[in-house]
């Protein structure tokens, strides 16, 4: 839609940047968008908003009803086909938008800030939809958005964009447990600020040593610490944790006050090492 | 009052002779006007095929148009009139300035009507591979109608008045019939006839303008 100021836009093979502006024209039809504001045709019912790309394509007729009642099956709009936009709640639009994007078989879905005007429990249930669409047609989604929840839920890859830059790229896990740039870092505190005391309110609290302890995957459910003081004198209490998923795999940070020797606490951290857990002393 | 020198026959003949001047108007300048609309806006400043050149240049000669008073043009394209239909008197002759004066204001109307259009859904169908070509066939006419159907409402009520004072130049209609009996002949019976006529006939064009866009609005 806009041509970048510098660099390139490659899907698959395809340059974007160097084709002409017919050759980009037919190129769109192999890419899906959604949009944050949905931007369905009002003056047209569900069945033809569905049908509109299907149309530009110059589908026959008779493909493109099969291929419409697919796509109303596929994004669960069953009965709604007849129906205009304006009747719609924000969730079904999107479900639409949703349908009319992958009309055309595209290769790549674009979502731009696809549930920002959602509800949070209307935003899951697109959010499983794409997850969902993602696996059953090997499609690759693109997703553009500031809510880091959506990431957590559905996304394999992240890069972090400030001031028009990649600036941080990497497994979306990599990137939640160890943000090295300072946007990352802000957009990961504010996720889990839920739990949200700061460091210094901890470090006054503590009696022992301030021990971060990041883990994920299967060790998220063992009981590694446990084993690990006990192995100790020492004893511990949790100051502050959070445990969760991204996407499949869980993960966890917690913040626990260690009170032994410090010689007991290497240990502590060591052991932790070797079970692979991340573990520091912050104070 | 009495109604002594009303000429019923002449009347309707008249009422016919309004709507036959406003029907072939209304058409030509619908067409005219649709398409000089469509041109202003896509020219338009950030528009689909933005020419700031272009859309200056049309600008001017609509607003030229648009600010001399009927009347006035209607005198002054006589010669043009009587080239395109051989004649510049009677309800033929009245047609090109008709179209004239109200296609350019009819054309604002209809840029006005597609700027109202939600830009995302414009972007929406490029980002869809739409030509600009389909993009005014399937989303821009079809998103605006109902501002369009308003925008031919008020279009043929303005055409109404325009029949009336083509009446001066022996354009016929029930302006026509009004000025000579009921002016140049002092005959209030007939004035008072033919205004009825003409506030019933805006009255009905306004009432199926507004069921129209009741009909078709989707909002």
């Amino acid at each position: 839609m806009e041509r970048p100021t510098t660099g390139s836009v490659i899907v698959g093979d395809t340059d974007l940047t160097r084709l002409s502006g017919r050759q980009l024209q037919q190129h769109r039809r192999r890419i899906g968008i959604i949009f944050q504001h949905f931007n369905l045709l009002s003056t047209a019912t569900v069945r033809d908003n569905i049908a509109f790309p299907l149309k530009l394509a110059k589908t026959p007729r008779a493909e493109m009803k099969a291929r419409v009642d697919e796509l109303i099956g596929l994004v669960g709009l069953e009965g709604h086909g007849d129906k205009y936009p304006s009747q719609l709640s924000g969730g079904q639009k999107q479900r639409v938008g949703i349908a009319r994007a992958l009309a055309n078989r595209p290769e790549v879905l674009l979502c731009d800030e696809a549930t920002s005007a959602l509800d949070p429990q209307t935003t899951d249930s697109i959010l499983s939809l794409l997850l969902g669409i993602n696996e059953k047609l090997g499609l690759t989604i693109m997703l553009i958005t500031h809510e880091m929840h959506v990431i957590r839920t559905i996304c394999d890859r992240v890069a972090v964009i400030d001031g028009g830059e990649i600036v941080e790229m990497g497994d979306v896990i990599d990137v939640f447990l160890h943000p090295r740039s300072n946007v990352a870092k802000e957009f990961v505190a504010q996720s889990s600020e839920a739990s949200g005391e700061s460091l210094s309110s901890l470090d006054s609290m503590r009696k022992g040593k301030l021990l971060r302890i990041r883990f994920k995957g299967e060790s998220t459910f063992e009981p590694v610490l446990f084993e690990a003081v006990k192995e100790t004198g020492a004893s511990f209490s949790i100051l502050q944790g959070t445990v969760s998923r991204m996407k499949h795999i869980p993960y966890g940070q917690l913040i626990v006050d260690v009170r032994g020797s410090g010689e007991d606490v290497e240990r502590i951290v060591r052991r932790l090492h070797e079970e692979g857990l991340e573990a520091e002393v912050l104070a | 009052m009495t109604f002594e020198n009303v000429r019923w026959d002449e009347i309707w003949t008249e009422t016919g002779h309004t709507l036959h001047m406003l029907g072939l108007s209304l058409v030509f300048t619908i067409i005219l006007g649709l398409i000089l609309g469509i041109i202003l806006f896509l020219t338009g400043r950030g528009q689909l095929l933005s020419q700031p050149v272009i859309y200056s240049v049309l600008s001017i000669i609509v607003n030229i148009f648009r600010s001399v008073p009927f009347i006035i043009l209607m005198i002054s394209i006589m010669p043009f009139t009587k080239w395109l239909t051989g004649t510049s008197i009677g309800v033929e002759g009245s047609i090109p300035p008709l179209v004239v004066a109200a296609a350019p204001f009819f054309a604002r109307l209809v840029e006005t009507s597609l700027r109202e259009v939600d830009r995302g859904v414009i972007e929406a169908a490029q980002a869809m591979g739409a030509s600009s070509w389909d993009i005014v066939r399937k989303v821009l006419i079809p998103e605006a109608r109902t501002g369009l159907i308003a925008a031919v409402t008020i279009t043929a009520v303005t055409l109404v008045s325009f029949t009336a004072m083509s009446g001066v130049i022996g354009g016929g209609g029930l302006g026509d019939l009004a000025l000579r009996y009921g002016y140049q002949r002092f005959q209030p019976d007939v004035m008072f006839v033919t205004v009825v006529l003409l506030v019933v006939l805006v009255q009905v064009l306004q009432s199926v303008g507004d069921a129209l866009v009741r009909k078709f609005s989707r909002k």
